[in-house]
């Protein structure tokens, strides 16, 4: 076991060290990586102004005033009073620089710790905060800073303090949510029952988890923060003369807009140039830190799997003719980053009419990826479907235009999904739902749609359908819904349905009631059933036939009967054996120590040659085929288990 | 405290390690801002349960039975509303009160998501000596040996301590789960669906081991699944719950063998085998009642077919008096073997 | 306005008593806001009668005003009477304007709610397209431009960008009048209006327009994800249903609140557009307010724009139920 384990640690710390660390991807990511740059530039020029060779940014020489830029000894020119433009500029940038930070740490700090503190401790605390905050937060934001200055009088840090203060909510907020969501998490509980106290959960649990939000929150405010002061000073309520920052060189400019407009110009481009460097910055930031951004998962998949077959090899042919889904050398695969996961690498499954087809295996054995591959319901990017065919009554799947997939869809091929929750739109009523499907392929008029639709209700047993139609999803118990989708998927004329897991989030006596529903259904309506799931209970229930996949292919198919009583590989035999059974309580279980290869690293030959018990040299060395003795009786092993062999 | 201990006869014998006394645990019911009060619902309601040391009790229901509270209960997590727990004779919510540590250094948890009970930025070296610095007085030298003993005891490399959470398996990250809760030396260990979150194969690997831990340092078991066939393989004893109340009571090989509450033979029935093709009905009927308006009477009754009157307007209460022997009871008007 | 799917007529009797309910809330919240206001008037150091009549004012008025303001009397005695006068219409009198504070506030609102709400109309419109055709192009060269102009719209200063426009479109080209709401001669009708209220309409509207076009897109991305657009695909509904009725109106959910706080920063933003533009309203009014130290005035102000975003947010959070069946 140990070996193993290790084995494992290792490979992961490889791939971890050959993923790119925080800051090489934020200075792979061009524009965070030019905003650091201009940033970097700004900040150098502001904190060197002391030692820069300018002249004095407040000596006025009014014989000077308003020289145009590129003047003799005055790059930018002067302004009004004579005062050379670019030394006032290189101070300016320091001084809002200066107040947008250190409002940016003031907010950071208060709102982050009144957040933090209502997550946690919620109830009481936490509404009482929050009010407050609301409070706040019902004065429009630069409204409120105003009123500050009103009450503290003009002048820059009074600013500030405006600035910080009005922003304080908006931290505490992001901060609260956040803490709220990590408070109820079971590491806190388990740090609870680790003997540590409130406070050092709050700061040695909590807060290491806060921190990248707010880093993010204080990188994506600060180029407001600046923006506001500049903006207070702007009106005349922040700094005051002589003293400038960039938001009052453009108030002072704008009186003079007409006749100098440099004035004006150059400070505002100052202040651009600042804010826009920052929010690129803070958006690379966001984007590092952000672990779904990380992942690219929010990149958005297409509606269609895309298919990329090598147009040099031939595509396999259909089998025989009474096949009616035909699933021939299937390989899919998700290209993340820079590595291939064969989640499905060669499959062939067929489908007769009114048949059930179990496909079984744990997590990770590329079963549910089977099932969404035959529709191209994989998502793409990261998903592709590399090789062989899926054939639906002769005709390849994977070579169908888009609206022949979307005609088929909901109508010749139906889906029933695991959460029967997250499956239907929470947004719209079950009947407009199921109304939508019917209407997706039979042209009727909304009212016959309807009426088909409290048919399908009552055909999957829900009480009340009439009534039923108006109820949201989020109404129903599990097993409703997930009634619901059933009936969705027999909205039209169903030759298969493809069920993926969908009872394993229902509790088992309503998992019970759905599979007799299904097995009834498809009794009379005579439709095929590809059934995926790891529990063989649920197989024997209902399957004709079953499949059992391991590290994306198929290592043992037959009848339910034949697989379950005399399991030829030796993964079935031991994927049977380690599952208590009811009434059997006395049986030993026999683990299957280690866990699957992972399948962007499968090894040659058998891959589940290092689990195995009667492994061979022979296993380890090249590809081995799924050899069938019977048409619907096959072994993918060198050495498959007799009958009554114990392993 | 005492006091109440001495007037009081503890439930069940002097063997008993862990004593649930008509426990109850009521969530909202707040006052609000603007008069009346919250809706309340009572997630769990008269739980009497006693836990013999060195036994396995198992707690099997299906969601929203009440399992998971009466599981943070019994660890401190949550207070009860009404009733009381004893660990050990002591009044655990008191206990609580007093010092958390001291109960935690004898109860421990072990979660239903592996994964999520490790903190994602914490290795599990410190993870691991969060609770010996805080619940026992070991140095550091004497720390580390007991991080390595304790990796040993739940087959890991010692390599392991320097890792991250996210590097690891559900299977091996429960494994140090059972470590951390081991660390301190506890007597009771309440296992809130160890194996659910798990694949099949890892599933077995674990229940092996926490059998192996049970007999190694003579722990005590409150496994809790809605998992029959799992609770059955690992339990001693077996408490049927539903809708927050015991409905069946007994030792394990009776409860499954011959169950009194027609509930559990529903159960039974639907839990999937291999190699049974019978199916249970398919009507839609399996609703259960709403928790904020409970029914007055049998909260199974509207499912059950044996219901009468009776149950539909009298709370059915543990009986010890409708079994085989004594030890097995349950909370129904027609128990099955004398309808049967 | 809005397409049908969004609601859904047969469900007035629980919707009705949600925004009943909704409605109530927000007068805890209206009430928090009167002391909000009258504690930042309270808060002000030195003797209020000097602080509101300025200090040039005879000892005779400051004595007066102390007496007229009930300032003998206790804090919260003080404001109730205060809120009082305010359900009675009566703010107060500006000294500098010599007129009712209420007159002149209601005034001056008109004018900007006619700035803002063009505005935050233009940035609804414009930012849900945006963030629509950056979501559904995503990684596409349209996506690629939006992306880039959202982050120039987001880092550039309104009031510096109203001073461009300026120097552009009203002295340069010549299309657009510099300043004012009306013209002095001949104006006052809607056209005139229009011509007026397009450059500092477009320009308050930049910032909001980014940030909802930002958070749409994001919003659509992360719906398009979801388990339920797979179903929705998997009926076999054509890509367009899926993306602008199914994924549009879960992205809708998390847009509307935003669009209300955005309200808050168009009203806030107008400040400084009104500034620039010389645009009778409320923001500009209550810079001039707050440098002549008219506190009335300004109390007045803050508090009937506050209470105008507490009412728009109320319309958000209806509009969010009216979409999301869940909130009810």
């Amino acid at each position: 076991m140990t070996a193993v384990a290790d084995s494992t640690v290792k490979t992961k710390s490889r791939s971890k060290s050959s993923r790119p660390g925080t800051i090489a991807l934020l200075l792979n990511n061009t524009l965070a990586a030019t905003g650091l740059a201009l940033l970097v530039l700004v900040c150098l020029i502001a904190l060197a102004a002391p030692i820069l060779p300018l002249p004095d940014p407040d000596v006025t020489a009014p014989a000077q005033r308003l020289l145009p830029p590129l003047s003799p000894d005055h790059l930018l020119g002067t302004d009004h009073l004579g005062r050379d433009l670019l030394s006032r500029l290189v101070w300016g940038t320091r001084v809002s620089l200066a107040v947008g930070l250190s409002a940016t740490f003031i907010a950071a700090f208060f709102g982050s710790l009144i957040g933090l503190v209502a997550g946690y401790a919620g109830g009481r605390v936490d509404n009482v905060l929050m009010r407050g905050i609301d409070m706040v937060m019902a004065f429009p934001y630069i409204l409120l800073a105003l009123a500050i200055v009103a009450v503290l009088g003009p002048g820059l840090l009074n600013a500030l303090y405006a600035i910080a203060l009005v922003n304080i909510p908006f931290f505490a907020r992001n901060i609260r949510g956040v803490a709220l969501g990590l408070a109820r998490r079971e590491f806190v509980d388990a740090a609870r029952l680790s003997g540590k106290t409130p406070i050092q959960i709050l700061f040695t649990e909590i807060l290491p988890n806060v921190m990248p939000v707010i880093v993010v929150t204080m990188s994506t405010t600060v180029g407001w923060m600046i923006l506001e002061t500049a903006g207070l000073s702007f009106l005349g309520l922040g700094a005051q003369p002589p003293q400038a920052d960039l938001g009052s060189m453009l108030g002072e400019g704008r009186k003079i807009l007409f006749t100098a407009p440099h004035v004006s110009i150059v400070p505002g481009l100052m202040i651009f140039v600042l804010v826009m460097s920052i929010n690129l910055f803070g958006d690379g930031i966001r984007d590092v830190l952000d672990p779904r951004l990380r992942a690219g998962s929010l990149t958005r998949p297409v509606a269609r799997t895309a298919v990329t077959r090598d147009p040099g090899k031939p595509v396999p042919a259909p089998g025989a003719e009474d096949r009616l889904l035909d699933i021939r050398g299937m390989k899919t695969e998700f290209q993340i980053g820079s590595s291939i996961y064969k989640a499905v690498g060669g499959v062939d499954l067929h489908l007769k009419e009114g048949e059930c087809l179990g496909v079984v295996g744990e997590s990770g054995s590329g079963k549910s990826v089977t099932a969404m591959s035959v529709m191209g319901m994989v998502p793409t990017p990261p998903g592709r479907i590399v090789e062989g065919a899926a054939y639906l009554d002769g005709e390849d799947l994977f070579a169908a235009s888009d609206q022949r997939i979307r005609d088929l869809r909901g109508g010749s091929v139906a889906y029933v999904f695991q959460d029967p929750l997250s499956t239907l739109h929470p947004l719209f009523s079950i009947g407009h739902q199921l109304v939508e499907a019917i209407q997706a392929h039979q042209s009727l008029t909304k009212s016959q749609a309807q009426e088909r639709a409290v048919e399908l209700l009552s055909l999957v047993r829900i009480p009340n359908p009439k009534d039923r139609l108006s109820a949201y999803p989020h109404e129903l118990s599990g097993g409703m819904r997930q009634r619901v989708c059933i009936a969705m998927a027999l909205a039209n004329q169903t030759k298969v349905i493809i069920a993926d897991e969908p009872t394993t989030a229902l509790d088992v006596t309503v998992q019970s009631q759905i599979l007799s529903l299904l097995n009834r259904l498809r009794r009379e309506r005579n439709a095929a059933i590809l059934f995926i799931t790891h529990d063989f209970g649920v197989v024997s229930a209902l399957c004709d036939r079953v499949a059992v996949m391991y590290a994306g292919r198929i290592v043992e198919t037959g009848t339910t009967e034949e697989v379950l009583n005399s399991p030829q590989h030796p993964y079935t035999a031991k994927l049977i054996e380690c599952v208590p059974v009811l009434g059997e309580p006395d049986r030993r279980l026999d683990a299957i120590e280690g866990r699957p290869p992972l399948v962007n690293n499968l090894p040659d030959g058998c891959a589940f040659a290092d689990r195995c018990p009667r492994v061979q040299a022979a296993c380890r060395t090249a590809d081995i085929d799924l050899v069938m003795s019977t048409p619907e009786r096959g072994v993918r092993c060198l050495f498959p288990l007799k009958e009554d062999t114990k392993i | 405290m005492s006091l109440v201990r001495s007037n009081e006869t503890p439930v069940g014998s002097a063997s008993s390690l862990l004593a649930m006394k008509q426990v109850e645990r009521h969530f909202g019911g707040e006052p609000r801002l603007f008069g009346g009060r919250a809706p309340t619902v009572h997630a769990v309601q008269g739980v009497t349960l006693d836990v013999k040391r060195g036994e396995t009790l198992g707690i099997v229901g299906e969601s929203g039975c009440g399992k998971s509270t009466l599981a943070r209960m019994i660890v401190g997590l949550d207070q009860p509303t009404d009733g009381a727990i004893y660990f050990d004779g002591q009044d655990l919510s008191a206990l609580v009160r007093q010092d958390r540590r001291a109960l935690a250094r004898k109860v421990q948890y072990i979660f239903q998501d592996p994964v999520s009970s490790l903190n994602p930025r914490k290795t599990i070296g410190r993870i691991l000596e969060s609770p010996l610095k805080h619940l026992t007085d070991l140095d550091a030298s004497g720390r580390q040996a007991r991080l390595r003993e304790l990796l040993e005891a739940v087959n890991l490399a010692p390599e392991f301590l320097e890792r991250y959470p996210h590097e690891f398996s559900g299977g091996q990250a429960q494994r140090i789960g059972i470590a951390r809760a081991l660390a301190a030396g506890p007597e009771l260990l309440v296992l809130d669906e160890p194996v659910s979150a798990l694949d099949v194969s890892v599933q077995a690997q674990v229940l092996n081991l926490l059998d192996d831990l049970k007999q190694r340092y003579g722990l005590t078991y409150v496994f809790i699944s809605h998992d029959l066939s799992v609770v059955e393989a690992v339990s001693d004893r077996i408490a049927v719950m539903y809708f927050g109340r015991t409905a069946e009571l007994g030792p394990a090989e009776g409860v499954f063998s011959a169950p009194l509450h027609p509930y559990t033979a529903l159960l039974m029935k639907s839990v999937p085998v291999p190699g049974r093709r019978d199916l249970t009905s398919e009507d839609a009927y399996a609703e259960l009642p709403d928790p904020l308006n409970p029914p007055p009477g049998c909260a199974f009754a509207a499912r059950c077919t044996y219901a009468t009157a009776q149950c539909t307007s009298v709370k059915p209460e543990l009986s010890q008096d409708i079994g085989v022997d004594r030890d097995h009871s349950a909370a129904c008007f027609h128990p099955l073997s004398r309808t049967i | 306005m809005l397409p049908e799917f969004v609601f859904d007529a047969s469900e007035g009797a629980a919707l009705s008593a949600y925004i009943l309910k909704r409605l109530l809330t927000a007068i805890p919240v209206l009430f928090g806001l009167t002391i909000i206001v009258f504690l930042i008037m309270a808060m002000i150091p030195g003797d209020p009668a000097t602080a509101i009549l300025g200090s040039y004012a005879t000892p005779e008025n400051v004595a007066k005003l102390n007496q007229d303001l009930g300032l003998d009397k206790t804090l919260v005695e003080q404001y109730f009477i205060w809120v009082g006068n305010l359900l009675q219409g009566d703010l107060g009198r500006s000294y500098t304007l010599n007129r009712p504070v209420l007159d002149e506030v209601l005034e001056r609102f008109s004018a900007t709610l006619i700035l803002a709400g063009t505005a935050l109309l233009l940035c609804s419109v414009l930012g849900l397209i945006a963030g629509i055709i950056s979501a559904v192009r995503q990684y596409g060269w349209a996506d690629k431009m939006i992306t880039l102009l959202v982050l120039v719209g987001i880092s550039t200063p309104s009031f510096w960008l109203g001073l461009l426009m300026i120097l552009f479109f009203a002295v340069k080209v010549r299309l657009f009048p510099a300043s004012g709401m009306y013209a002095i001669y001949g104006g006052g009708d809607l056209p005139d209006l229009l011509h007026h209220l397009a450059m500092p309409a477009f320009t308050l509207s930049v910032v909001a327009t980014g940030v909802i076009a930002r958070l749409t897109r994001t919003a659509m991305l992360e719906v398009l994800r979801q388990d339920y657009i797979r179903t929705a695909r998997a009926k076999g509904l054509s890509e367009r249903k899926v993306i602008y009725k199914h994924a549009f109106k879960a992205a809708l959910v998390s847009v509307v609140p935003v669009i209300g706080i955005q309200a808050g920063f168009v009203i806030g933003g107008a400040v400084y557009i009104e500034t620039v533009f010389q645009w009778p309203g409320i923001g500009s009014m209550l810079v001039t307010a707050i440098s002549t130290r008219d506190l009335l005035l300004v109390q007045g102000g803050v508090l009937i724009v506050a209470a105008s975003y507490v009412l728009f947010n109320l319309m958000a959070d209806v509009v969010q139920s009216l979409l999301d069946p869940r909130l009810r």
